[in-house]
């Protein structure tokens, strides 16, 4: 096999080249979540025995799991293609910005899955 | 043998090439106010019945949102798939798993608007 560019083994990540992955594969997992939204459609068109079954495995502990993982890849997503626009439009390029917009990026996406969680445990039924 | 030159002649820019990069960039911009709705809904929704999410989907703003949000949603996570399955797959796999992204996708995207439809008009 032919080495790989970026040498894994000796690799050390920093903040930008984690982003950058974390970007693919948070889109990637986000994909599974979208199979979820149809399949909470599906059963909410099916009827209220289809839509208690997949609530109450939601309520559950894993379920929960499952939904707070999914929003902070939803938030992380958001806030790095919003960052991503802006690169588009050529501007935000220089090293410093770089590291700024990422970490800005870290911070809002870990605030708003915890706003998220918070406001939601205090309007549940 | 073929020259360099040759064989890159009538294989060149087809100058469409950026259209799957821009239209990924419209359902991003698209999908921002369109995503934040369903997640601001959804927590409205915690623990909502089934009554309660019926009687939310059926409304109509509710319903062509979630339209657009399939519609934008499922065409920014083909486009997305897509970059990702070109960049790594460079097996004969390539062409199937494109296939299955696009199939996969505008399959689910039709279900969920037809379960969305079938809430707003029959449920």
């Amino acid at each position: 096999m032919r080495p790989l560019s970026p040498h894994l083994q000796i690799y050390r990540p920093q903040l930008t080249s984690v982003l950058s992955f974390g970007h693919r594969l948070t889109g990637v997992v986000l994909g599974i979540y979208a199979v979820v939204l149809v399949a909470w459609l599906l059963a909410a068109t099916t009827g209220p025995r289809a839509y208690s079954r997949m609530h109450d495995f939601m309520q559950s502990s894993v379920g929960k799991m499952v939904l707070v993982v999914g929003s902070f890849c939803y938030f992380l997503h958001l806030c790095g293609g919003i960052r991503h626009l802006f690169w588009d439009s050529g501007r935000g390029f220089e090293l410093r910005t770089i590291y700024i917009s990422g970490w800005a990026v870290v911070a809002a996406s870990t605030a708003l899955t915890a706003a998220a969680w918070i406001v939601g445990a205090h309007v549940a039924r | 043998m073929r020259s360099p030159l040759a064989r890159a002649r009538g294989w060149g820019s087809a100058r469409e090439g950026v259209a799957p990069w821009w239209f990924e960039r419209v359902t991003a911009v698209a999908l921002v106010p369109l995503t934040l709705w369903l997640a601001a809904s959804l927590i409205a929704l915690a623990g909502a019945d089934y009554a309660t999410v019926v009687g939310w989907l059926k409304r109509p703003l509710a319903s062509l949102l979630m339209v657009l949000q399939l519609t934008a949603l499922f065409s920014h996570l083909a486009l997305g798939l897509r970059v990702v399955i070109e960049d790594y797959v460079h097996s004969g796999a390539k062409i199937p798993a494109l296939l299955a992204v696009y199939f996969g996708c505008f399959s689910l995207a039709v279900t969920g608007i037809l379960a969305t439809l079938h809430i707003a008009f029959a449920g």
